[in-house]
């Protein structure tokens, strides 16, 4: 099983190698605080970049919003394809598995971006079985 | 250029006529020849989503698929006067919508297949109507949908509705799709005027609730098929079954690897779905 941490941390990379993905967030200017168990990391976007991603444990963390769900969750959300419920962050907000706080319109006025953005962990259907993950 | 256009069998055609006392341009699309088959999209959307249906063979050569795009979607216009007031679809409006096109067309028995709030509608005509149809289908149908997000973000100057309603629905899309007909389920939702997803929730969560009702309706006159997609978070395979079993005589179906729009988003896993509901009808009709 994959440090969840480096998983996390991973986001970065993934994300701005993503030139379209930087440039449809290229008027996102924003830090989030994205909760997985009890791990909280600062996630700074700028421009669509992310800046930096800072675990945790913070003494007064600012964030314009937060998403919040257990490892679990998160683990569940990033298989190559997860069951219902767990495969979308709307759904997840749904059942109740994740939590979004916060001032939300960022998050919404750029909902396709923070999908795919938390979803970059997740690996294609091909490449997991490529890989033998299941 | 080309002696030979590769067209497929789908003509569209804009209907005029009077919708609650109101002219109407409405865009209507049909292929095939056979038993009437009108198709009714999701809210947002239009009748794009039931291109599948609209190009295969089979299917054609026994049914009239007739899609149309409701009042303020695709390509139907919007009634004069639209720009003075919110768009707020009702079950009334929807349902004398659904009555008008079958009048005006004359259509004798269609059968009426609806999705999310096509799903619910057609509970609403088995309720209303049941005599004038040959068989009702509602896909992704529930009696109610409890509203999961605030609906102002579909609809506000500070958030482009058009990115906001294609993220907000790609998730009711199943995760195996194929990826042209996802992208191509989203582009619809992409496009759809302002507020418009907005005003169609207002039936789907709030008028058009029909927990109430529903027991009375009488699948002896009209035959109701329930087909839902297990990814569909919005009208889930348990809000199905439990609108099954309120109704006599209801068949609800689970369909695995598909979300809530599976006409549009994997038309070739969800034909396996509908051939065989088609053929029921098919064997029904030529008894009766």
């Amino acid at each position: 099983m994959t440090a969840i941490t480096a998983t996390v941390e991973g986001i970065a990379a993934s994300a701005n190698a993503d030139t379209w993905l930087v440039h449809r967030g290229r008027f996102l200017d924003a830090t989030f605080l994205l909760g997985v168990g009890d791990t909280s990391y600062l996630v700074r976007i700028h421009h669509g970049r992310v800046e930096a991603i800072a675990k945790g444990p913070f003494v007064m963390p600012r964030a314009t919003f937060s998403l919040e769900a257990s490892e679990a969750a998160w683990r569940t959300f990033w298989q190559p394809v997860p069951p219902p419920g767990c495969h979308d962050l709307i759904a997840m907000i749904k059942t109740g598995a994740l939590a979004l706080e916060g001032d939300q319109l960022p998050f919404f006025a750029n909902l396709r971006y923070f999908k795919e953005l938390l979803a970059l962990p997740r690996p294609s259907a091909q490449t997991a079985a490529a890989a033998g993950v299941r | 250029m080309s002696a030979n256009p590769d067209f497929e069998p789908a003509v569209g055609r804009y209907l005029h006529l009077p919708i609650q006392g109101k002219p109407h341009r409405l865009y209507v699309e049909e292929a095939g020849a056979g038993i009437p088959l009108v198709c009714l999209h999701t809210a947002g959307a239009d009748g794009r989503q039931y291109r599948g249906l609209m190009n295969d063979a089979e299917i054609l050569s026994k049914f009239r698929v007739i899609a149309f795009d409701m009042p303020w979607h695709g390509k139907s216009s919007p009634p004069s006067g639209w720009q003075r007031a919110e768009y707020k679809l009702t079950s009334r409006a929807y349902v004398d919508t659904i009555m008008a096109v079958v009048d005006a067309l004359d259509l004798d028995k269609p059968v009426v297949m609806g999705c999310s709030i096509g799903g619910r509608i057609v509970l609403h005509l088995a309720l209303e109507h049941a005599a004038r149809f040959r068989a009702l289908i509602g896909l992704e149908s529930g009696a109610h949908a409890e509203p999961y997000y605030d609906l102002d973000w579909l609809h506000r100057p500070d958030v482009h509705g058009g990115e906001v309603c294609g993220a907000m629905i790609s998730g009711l899309i199943a995760p195996t799709a194929p990826e042209a007909d996802r992208w191509e389920t989203t582009w619809h939702y992409m496009q759809g005027g302002p507020g418009v997803f907005k005003g169609d929730l207002h039936f789907y969560t709030a008028d058009g609730d029909v927990r109430s009702r529903v027991a009375e309706i009488d699948t002896a006159k009209c035959p109701l098929y329930l087909l839902t997609g297990e990814y569909d978070y919005s009208a889930t395979p348990e809000i199905t079954r439990d609108l099954a079993a309120r109704i006599e005589g209801a068949e609800a179906t689970a369909m695995p690897g598909l979300g809530h729009f599976p006409m549009s988003e994997d038309p070739a896993r969800f034909l396996t779905h509908l051939r065989p509901v088609l053929a029921r009808v098919l064997a029904a009709s030529k008894a009766s």
